[in-house]
């Protein structure tokens, strides 16, 4: 049997509690490393939303914000993405670890004060890139492509952040097998774990593909090597795309977290569920090559089978999840009676708690909308009509955005109770906040997908070319999408506004819950044993999934219509 | 439980609902997949595979050499050429495409493009057909212009602070 394999050590005595909601062993050191970990994570999706309302108030053409000084602009812009795709994203992610390690497996978190080194190390690189991009001294965008030249702070930061994200996450594996040797779990990993342990390892190839990437970066940048620009590209995408990899497994997580916290849902067959991280693990990092579909010097092979993350096996993998969680929830709800019809489990779900109304919009915007789009904008020759267009930030605005970004926020709701153990404030503000969020990324996502249509270029201040020398036109249509776009950037940064403040004043200023005491109000659990669980059928879900899927051969026909209509290249 | 180790049921044979979809979501992968190298032989829009390394220096001296040839007048100070088909070449650089080319409707040609300086993106509007250029590489675009007409060539990769003013020009005549 498998915990035999493993020396049993006498366990380490920590200081903890018992959580009052799920009976789970907290590690305190573990607690508020968490805690510390998102709240810095969302300090830094505060600064980069803030970027992120001016940059939208900037494409608005009827509004041009800091058209008249794309200096300004060009620095924003890379600093929205730094801290929205690396800061944010980055520290919530090492809070989930910690979560996932020494929390799901009520054990202690091995050398609390290295994570605390790791920490250090991840404020100081992203105080030292925020920097230098506010600065001026490194308006290259998130991407940074070689020749184009920052000052080598900027790469150093970045390094730094690196090597302390390394650390939490070589923790994270280490909190793991310490916990099995103590005998802090018996059996297999949770699957909560298990998702976030395929997380950790994507994450140790990414922050490698980091290494390979910027500290050549940084030593061209200081002059004491030479830098091909393709080898870069070719490198960048090692960590830029991965780093999203990441996110989908953290998310993936979360979504089965919150399906079980807010309605009581149990994974449907783990074994598929934990086949389709497998497959996660083994095939999405090759795709970071479909940011390179219309490169020169890459040959065809390689970008086909490397786009469609071998023969699109790692989409199967999403796929599969997207049955399992929503036929997990249905199963859930129709054991506890909403039986009627197809779809009573789904209309009878709790929509005012914002945990499950996060976690179901995440699902569907990442599904319906990003995973689509995702899949199809990077289909080799459907590709030549996206590259670089505002259509790719539609794209990742509904994956980063509309599925990672949500998901985190609507766990936030759960870990301040859980693990700060205060209630929240302005719980109604929090109950509406993901349907004012996502309704304004809506906009912002089909404005932007719709203005990309047209052409309009992404990473530009405007599109007026005002001064250049031939003068450009788009048509009409293209700037009632960037209206869109402008519109839902208000809509969205209220929402955003309405978590951050939910958030930090929850943190500090919540009613304090009693040690031990739950937070469900409910009874979650009608007692069935696993056998009949089994046996329950999920219609609903199964009909939804089929309605995923004519969408998704919707979006990829219509794209190769398309696509048979433009200029014949070869 | 999501949070708690998996019941002694989870090995279990897989449902048949869930057995269905994984079966259709693999077969609809698959056709995608096989959707690339099938459009590659029986479709006339791929992505070009030909490429060639060339030093900015040297590439920027053909383009030179090929606008003085073939010049046929200018347009705010960029220079019109009129090549007959086959080679032509286009050069970005910070913040502008080198020349304008004019070029005949229906005729083949391969298009080299390259840059000078940092990456850049080519991008024909109102068409909308998107390339990336790297420095260092000539990416060559073996093209057939259908329509005629006047078409803008826009930068879509961020370049520096004159991103935004970099346009240029293709004209296709019947």
């Amino acid at each position: 049997m498998a915990q035999q394999t493993l020396p049993m050590r006498r366990p380490v005595e920590f200081l903890s509690r018992v959580c009052g909601t799920t009976g789970l062993r907290i590690d305190i050191a573990a607690q508020n490393l968490i805690l510390t970990n998102a709240a810095t994570a969302i300090v830094f999706l505060l600064l980069g939303g803030i970027m992120g309302m001016l940059l939208g108030l900037t494409r608005w053409p009827e509004i041009s914000l800091l058209s008249s000084v794309p200096d300004i602009y060009y620095r924003f812009l890379t600093a929205h993405g730094m801290n929205m795709l690396l800061y944010w994203i980055i520290f919530f992610e090492v809070a989930g670890l910690y979560f996932g390690c020494a929390i799901v497996l009520n054990a202690r978190l091995v050398m609390p004060k290295l994570a605390w080194v790791a920490y250090g190390l991840m404020v100081i690189g992203a105080v030292m890139s925020n920097i230098v991009v506010f600065m001026g001294e490194a308006s290259v965008m998130f991407s940074a492509y070689v020749p184009l030249k920052a000052s080598p702070l900027f790469y150093l930061g970045t390094i730094l952040f690196a090597v302390g994200a390394l650390i939490a996450v070589i923790l994270f594996f280490a909190t793991v097998v310490v916990a099995k040797a103590e005998g802090r779990y018996k059996g297999s990993l949770p699957l909560v774990t298990f998702g976030l342990l395929t997380a950790a390892i994507i994450a140790v190839t990414t922050l490698l593909g980091g290494v390979l990437t910027y500290v050549p970066a940084f030593l061209w940048s200081l002059g004491l090597m030479n830098l091909d620009p393709e080898v870069y590209r070719l490198n960048f995408w090692s960590i830029g795309h991965p780093a999203q990899q990441i996110n989908l497994a953290a998310m993936v997580s979360i979504w089965y977290f919150l399906a079980h916290i807010t309605v009581g849902a149990k994974p449907l067959n783990e074994k598929l569920s934990r086949f389709a991280f497998v497959l996660y693990i083994l095939f999405i990092n090759l795709g970071s090559v479909h940011h390179l579909l219309v490169d020169p010097g890459i040959s065809i092979p390689f970008k086909i089978f490397n786009t469609s993350y071998a023969m699109y096996l790692a989409v199967l993998g999403s796929m599969i999840h997207a049955f399992s969680i929503p036929g997990a929830i249905e199963a859930a709800q129709r054991i506890r009676g909403y039986t009627k019809g197809l779809f009573q489990w789904l209309i009878k779900a709790p929509w005012g708690d914002p945990g499950f109304s996060s976690m179901w919009i995440s699902l569907v915007m990442f599904g319906f909308i990003g995973g689509t789009t995702g899949v199809v904008m990077g289909h080799e020759q459907i590709n030549i009509l996206h590259h670089n267009t505002m259509s790719i930030p539609g794209h990742l605005h509904s994956t980063v955005v509309g599925g990672t970004t949500i998901a985190f926020m609507g766990v936030t709701y759960y870990l301040i109770p859980l693990l700060a153990r205060r209630r929240l404030v302005g719980a109604v503000l929090a109950k509406y906040q993901p349907y004012i969020y996502s309704f304004g990324l809506l906009f912002i996502i089909f404005g932007q997908m719709g203005a990309g249509a047209l052409g309009v270029p992404r990473r530009i201040v405007d599109a007026f070319y005002e001064g250049a020398p031939i003068e450009v036109a788009f048509p009409a249509l293209a700037d009632t999408g960037l209206s869109i776009a402008g519109i839902g950037t208000i809509i969205a940064s209220i929402g955003g506004a309405m978590f951050v403040g939910v958030a930090v004043l929850s943190l500090f200023f919540g009613k304090r819950i009693e040690e031990g005491k739950s937070i469900l109000e409910k009874q979650p659990e009608p007692s069935i044993s696993a056998e009949e669980r089994h046996k329950v059928k999920v219609p609903g879900a199964f009909v939804l999934v089929f309605v995923f899927l004519v969408v998704f051969t919707l979006v990829w026909i219509g794209n190769m219509l398309w696509l048979g209509k433009v200029w014949p290249v070869n | 439980m999501p949070i708690h180790s998996p019941e002694k049921v989870w090995w279990k044979p897989i449902g048949r609902q869930e057995r269905i979809w994984f079966w259709v979501s693999f077969v609809f992968v698959i056709v995608m997949f096989i959707s690339m190298p099938i459009w590659h032989l029986l479709a006339d829009q791929n992505t070009p595979h030909l490429s060639y390394r060339v030093t900015p220096e040297r590439f920027t001296a053909i383009v030179s050499e090929f606008t003085k040839r073939y010049q046929v007048g200018s347009e705010n100070g960029i220079p019109i050429v009129h090549p007959p088909a086959g080679e032509i070449y286009l050069l970005a650089r910070q913040y502008q495409w080198m020349p304008i080319l004019e070029l005949e409707k229906g005729k083949t040609y391969h298009l080299h493009v390259s840059s000078a300086d940092v990456n850049h993106g080519f991008s024909i509007q109102p068409v909308n057909m998107n390339f990336q250029v790297v420095p260092g590489y000539d990416y060559v675009l073996e093209i057939t212009p259908p329509d005629a007409g006047e078409f803008t060539i826009l930068c879509n990769e961020f370049c520096g602070i004159g991103h935004h003013k970099m346009s240029g020009k293709l004209i296709v005549k019947e």
